[in-house]
């Protein structure tokens, strides 16, 4: 068979689990969110963090609770790295320096996983598993709960009332990623990734060598971090690394993972608005703008154009044999269409198209299908800017899904499509025009322009993925990537949730002759073209000067 | 005042529930996963170790370096790919080690790449003595890890004479060998076939040793 086909195959086989994982996790997270019956370990749980669990909240109130809790995680974070030497099994590893626990604790917090720091020679295993891990967690139910936030303004009517952040939060830990990541640590376990505790153990080899053979829990943090889009690799080669990912199964498992909330939640949105073809439509714009990015990405990986890799006769440069170009293809889009970012071979040194793709596929805003909760709510909002489109074509106020789409909504939606591209082309301007932090680029050409793109388009996506070549473990990209991050998660999510405030407030309109139907084809071609659109206008110029550059030289 | 005491009361229920989701989360689910992991699956959870002549030589998953204390590849054994992992960052030598994994992160249109990739071809050709056309792309670039334990089958191919002449044995046993040694696309379609060099030299050396 040839390689070629047994992608599509690969890729064929991905798609047809995923569907049949669509409407049962969809319809399940859908009644974890709306289901009145607490269960008695989560009533020990509201008990101990001293909340109401039948308490609602207003947006505001949502908000502040996610702050307040996000904040807390941030500040605990970096304590833990900074104490690292003293706490159990750290190895013997220092203290990680401020800076660079600034960059990692705001990384993390934000579901980024943006890492200035090689694992296996900075982070100790309690700080790896007990902090790191536990963000990979609580960072995507963040994500996850404000995705339910937004979809309650548009199923509720008349009310100021969101849902309780603790009581989501809870559920979304206890119900779903926790007994989710169990399976899913064991089946990666059984296929060969390693969980212990061992400490670095040096063997002698067949010729009377030395190896230093590495150890840890990585199997329990492997699957949150595909799971939850964080991407954050338990070491310095991410799943590239055969003790994350050994073998082809796991590979195809691991991508499994990335894809199978963020696909499944339009089936709970649908489910909760009471319309399951909102849910379709909106996952087909999802799948066929994947599908794209799988597909140009093995195209331009197979063609193997460039320098080095048409002396070399193949562009196997940072990928690994048993994934081969399908592998590392299937893999490298999907962890850039969701704001995942571990990665299974180097985008750096992908062909200048197929790299390039990668970029554009974060450029996206991480919609297709997004990361955990953040896709699905950034696919909202650009479903509001495509009726609000629409609406002017036909001259008619906007609606999606029974609410009407006034100003207030589209300031909010305008105010959160605008957050990312001015922090990503802000910070990789002054980077680029800057002394010291142009001097981080490690590939000569058009090439070093993306490498800096790249990076911020990464961190204000919140994916985390790199042009790694760049030299990031520096005061200065610490410090402003940390910001951006920051930023770029909590202050859409804030629009967000003032966006669904907005709606839930709002008593649903029928439908009529005048509205545009949002489940049909035509919806799905204008929201893909909106997407587009927006994007391109935005990133155009400097992909021009990047990766185009460089593939058309 | 009361809006400053709201905001306290926030950050210590955020504060409990920090203490409460890490103790689930970072304490009890992990050691949940790895109780299980070493009592159902011992070998994998704990490296796939390889034993040869009853010491540990290494892991199945991680490529290790065939060569003499100069750094030089041995002829009678399978080379791995060339790995950006090196023991020795600023010397550059040696690689496949694991406290340095990743890659050399090379762009496609870099010079440095060219060269590196010229002189690892120029190097094979020597030593294998095959044409530059005949060396597959995994011989001469290295890895997303510096660890890749594995090569293509191509790769396996055009050092099998140069194995066979330094172990004075035929070329059909040591292509047979290989053969066996090769893995296929797990369920036909997904990957692509392998040599595992570990597994492949250490049999080699099982039934053929060098005298």
């Amino acid at each position: 068979m040839s390689s070629a086909l047994a992608g599509w195959l690969q890729a064929g086989l991905m798609v047809a689990a995923l569907a049949a994982c669509y409407v049962p996790l969809g319809n399940y997270l859908a009644r974890i969110f709306t289901t009145e019956r607490h269960w008695r370990a989560e009533r020990g749980i509201y008990k101990l963090i001293g909340v109401d669990a039948s308490a609602d909240q207003t947006w505001s109130g949502y908000a502040r609770s996610m702050l307040a809790f996000s904040a807390i995680c941030l500040v605990l974070l970096y304590a833990m790295e900074r104490l690292q030497h003293f706490l159990l099994l750290s190895l013997g590893l220092p203290n990680v320096p401020p800076a660079l626990a600034f960059n990692t604790a705001a990384s993390f917090v934000t579901n980024t996983n943006w890492q200035n720091y090689a694992g296996e020679t900075t982070m100790g295993y309690l700080v790896q598993m007990g902090g790191l891990a536990v963000q990979n967690f609580l960072s995507a139910a963040v994500g996850l709960v404000v995705a339910i936030a937004l979809v309650r303004g548009f199923a509720r009517a008349k009310t100021d009332r969101l849902g309780n952040f603790w009581v989501d939060m809870t559920r979304a830990t206890v119900r779903l990623l926790v007994p989710l990541s169990i399976i899913g640590a064991l089946i990666l376990v059984a296929g060969g990734v390693i969980d212990n505790f061992h400490a670095n153990q040096v063997v002698t080899t067949v010729v009377h060598g030395h190896q230093t053979i590495t150890g840890g829990p990585v199997g329990s943090q492997e699957v949150i971090k595909e799971m939850g889009n964080n991407g954050g690799g338990f070491y310095n080669a991410n799943s590239a690394h055969p003790f994350e990912n050994p073998n082809p199964f796991t590979n195809w498992f691991e991508i499994f993972l990335i894809l199978l909330i963020p696909m499944a939640l339009p089936r709970a949105f649908g489910k909760m608005v009471g319309d399951n073809r909102q849910g379709y439509a909106i996952v087909a714009v999802m799948v066929i703008l994947w599908l794209a990015a799988v597909g140009g990405i093995s195209y331009f990986e197979a063609q193997h154009a460039g320098l080095a890799p048409q002396l070399a006769h193949g562009a196997m440069e940072g990928k690994n044999v048993a994934f081969g170009i399908p592998g590392s293809s299937l893999f490298a889009a999907s962890t850039t269409v969701t704001s995942t970012g571990a990665v299974n071979s180097f985008h750096d040194s992908f062909t200048a198209f197929g790299g390039g793709i990668t970029l554009f596929d974060m450029a996206l805003g991480e919609v297709v299908p997004g990361g955990i909760g953040a896709g699905l709510y950034g696919m909202l909002v650009l479903a509001i800017v495509t009726v609000f489109v629409g609406g002017l074509m036909v001259g008619r106020t906007p609606e999606y899904v029974g609410k009407k789409i006034r100003p207030a909504e589209m300031k909010y939606a305008a105010l959160y499509f605008l957050t990312t591209p001015l922090l990503v082309l802000t910070g990789a301007g002054l980077s680029v025009g800057l002394k010291s932090p142009r001097s981080a680029i490690l590939n000569p050409g058009p090439h070093g322009l993306t490498e800096i793109l790249y990076a911020f388009t990464s961190m204000a996506n919140n994916n985390g993925s790199a042009f790694a070549g760049l030299a990031t473990n520096t005061p200065w990209y610490n410090t402003v990537g940390g910001i951006v991050m920051l930023l770029a998660r909590f202050a859409p999510m804030i629009f967000v949730l003032g966006l669904a405030g907005s709606l839930a407030r709002q008593q649903p309109v029928p439908a009529s002759v005048g509205t545009i139907p949002t489940h049909r084809p035509l919806f799905v071609g204008m929201l893909i073209g909106v997407i587009l659109i927006l994007v391109g206008l935005t990133y155009f110029p400097a992909l021009a000067l990047g990766p185009l550059a460089e593939g058309l030289h | 005042m009361s809006h400053f005491s709201a905001t306290i009361r926030q950050l210590i229920a955020a504060l409990r529930g920090w203490v409460i989701f890490t103790i689930i989360c970072g304490l009890a689910y992990p050691l949940v996963v790895f109780g299980i992991a070493q009592l159902a699956f011992p070998h994998q959870a704990n490296g796939s170790l390889v034993t040869y002549h009853g010491r540990i030589v290494g892991s199945s998953l991680l490529c290790q370096e065939f060569t003499n204390a100069k750094g030089q590849p041995l002829p009678q054994y399978f080379q791995p790919r060339p790995s950006a992992s090196a023991v020795s960052a600023t010397s550059g030598t040696g690689g496949c080690n694991p406290l340095a994994s990743g890659a050399s992160n090379l762009g496609p249109s870099n010079p440095v790449l060219a060269r590196d990739i010229r002189a690892r071809q120029r190097q094979i050709s020597r030593f294998d003595h095959v044409p530059v056309a005949a060396i597959p792309p995994d011989a001469v670039t290295t890895s997303g890890s510096g660890l890749d334990p594995y090569i293509s089958a191509q790769n396996a191919a055009i050092q099998a004479g140069r194995v066979a002449a330094a172990r004075h044995i035929g070329l059909a046993a040591v292509l047979a060998l290989v053969r066996r040694y090769t893995q296929g696309r797990v369920i036909g379609i997904l990957g692509e076939p392998r040599v595992n060099v570990l597994l492949l030299n250490i049999a080699l050396d099982k039934r053929y040793p060098v005298r």
